[in-house]
């Protein structure tokens, strides 16, 4: 029942405000330069269905690209650290630097330095560095969050640093770490979008330069609708993280256990 | 199997947990250390164990080092898997094959009368059984057949209730019988120190060291016999001499 509610008012939500905009938009005949009615975004979206999966297939190529590049990246960060307190000490504020520091002015340097002719290498270091800290900070608290008795009971029967790593530190964070992976997905995905704001025409074929190109042409409809499509890959990417944390967890962790009571 | 000498520890913090400790504990004697809380005791399990070094005073094994089972007043198991699992984790530390590791766990989780609770998770688990495991994991600890076995227990039924509590001692006591155990138990128990050991050592408060040892009758069979409440009016008296002292 509660499950049925939890689809049912978003949905009567949307079918409400589409049924609005759409009446709203006919009634006060707003022109479709400034906003089109649902229906003529969806005609927008079937008459450049092919281009604008092209474009969906290039961010999202990007977005998964920088997602595992920042999970790889900020998991040995965070394993190093947890090794080495001196590593810690030294490196950490590098890494708030790099978090603090907006991405959209970093981006024409990382542009120039790879040059336009890689383009979507340089997309994709970009977004990294954008997901990238959510994962090291969530790593990083895991890791330390270890039991310490666990740790001391591994200590007792000689267990190796590696040993003590994989079988207690590791399995500690994983809840803190698939956290910080579903802020990370939706930030590698605003990552690219950024990027690919920054680099502009000619280069970039993704869904923000359609976004881009659409409002020079005053094809609003077409905007709307590369516009739907970036939210509907946002949602997808955050449903499907919390879906691997729900399997991961399900069986022993506080948060994916739903309370009885 | 364990004679401390003239140990001292203190903390980082100016805290000065032992002064002069020395014990001997023989090779199969169940020994309980009874003090108030914060005298040291925990410290004193903790250096035996070798998660810490002492500062003055030195720690013999003159019958060879023991393999050590630890079980901590919280079971301190792992949440993200089975009761089998947690058991094994000795085993697999110290790479046991799986197969036979896990014949051992599952060997050790009946003995604590756990059959049939394998593939439970901790969170599944009442406190109770919590510790049963964290004991069956310890039970695991013990891979060789020649080594001496020292069982350590840091206040472990503290936080369960009397009946668990009178339970599992009553388990232990099974255990340590079958299986040749030497068992150092810490508590801040009266009744607790009475019924299981056959030693008593009592300890003062802070810096702490041994302010009676005292052997218990034998033919306790019960916690209301005569026998057993003599021994708790003895252990009660030294108690009270080391806390005045």
């Amino acid at each position: 029942m509660k499950r049925m509610l939890d689809i049912a008012l978003p949905l009567v939500v949307a079918a409400l405000v589409l049924g609005t905009w759409e009446w709203g938009v006919a009634h006060w005949q707003v022109p479709v330069y400034v906003l089109p009615a649902p229906s003529a975004i969806a005609h927008a979206f079937a008459d450049n269905f092919t281009s604008l999966m092209a474009s969906l297939f290039s961010t999202l190529t990007v977005t998964v690209e920088a997602f595992f590049a920042a999970c790889i990246l900020g998991i040995a960060t965070a394993i190093a650290f947890s090794q080495s307190r001196l590593l810690e000490r030294t490196f950490y504020p590098y890494a708030v630097v790099l978090q603090v520091t907006p991405v959209v002015a970093i981006a024409p340097l990382i542009l120039i330095w790879v040059g336009f002719e890689r383009i979507n290498l340089a997309l994709t270091i970009i977004a990294t560095i954008v997901a990238f800290f959510p994962i090291l900070a969530g790593a990083t608290l895991g890791l330390k969050s270890a039991d310490f008795n666990l740790i001391d009971l591994t200590r007792i029967y000689g267990a190796s640093r590696l040993q003590t790593l994989w079988r207690v530190r590791l399995p500690t964070a994983l809840p803190y770490l698939l956290s910080g992976m579903k802020t990370a997905g939706g930030l590698a995905l605003i990552g690219a979008v950024v990027a690919e704001f920054v680099a502009g025409s000619g280069t970039a074929t993704g869904l923000a330069w359609r976004i881009v190109e659409s409002g020079n042409r005053l094809e609003i409809a077409t905007l709307f609708a590369a516009l739907a499509l970036l939210a509907a890959t946002g949602i997808a990417i955050f449903a499907g993280l919390s879906l691997l944390e729900w399997a991961l967890l399900r069986r022993w962790h506080e948060s994916a256990i739903s309370n009885p009571s | 199997m364990i004679a401390l000498g003239d140990v001292g520890k203190r903390f980082a913090n100016g805290t000065e947990a032992l002064r002069g400790l020395s014990f001997t504990v023989e090779a199969g004697e169940f020994v309980s250390l009874l003090g108030p809380s914060g005298c040291g005791k925990s410290t004193a399990l903790r250096l035996i164990a070798g998660l810490l070094a002492p500062d003055a005073g030195h720690i013999d094994y003159p019958g060879g080092k023991p393999e050590i089972g630890f079980v901590f007043q919280e079971p301190t198991l792992m949440p993200w898997t089975d009761a089998l699992a947690n058991v094994r984790l000795p085993l697999d530390l110290k790479g046991v094959a799986r197969s036979h590791a896990d014949g051992r766990a599952e060997a050790a989780l009946t003995r604590v009368g756990l059959k049939g609770f394998e593939h439970a998770f901790p969170r599944e688990l009442s406190g109770g059984m919590k510790m049963r495991v964290s004991i069956a994991r310890a039970l695991c600890s013990f891979t060789g057949a020649a080594q001496p076995k020292l069982l350590l227990l840091d206040e472990p039924f503290a936080a369960l209730d009397e009946i668990t509590r009178n339970a599992l001692g009553d388990d232990l006591l099974r255990l340590w019988r079958e299986d040749g155990l030497t068992v150092l138990f810490v508590t801040h128990s009266l009744s607790e120190s009475s019924y299981l050991s056959q030693r008593v050592l009592v300890m003062t408060p802070r810096p702490g060291r041994i302010a009676s040892d005292i052997a218990l009758p034998v033919g306790r069979d019960s916690r209301l016999s005569a026998p057993t409440i003599e021994a708790q009016r003895a252990i009660s008296d030294a108690l009270g001499e080391a806390m005045a002292a």
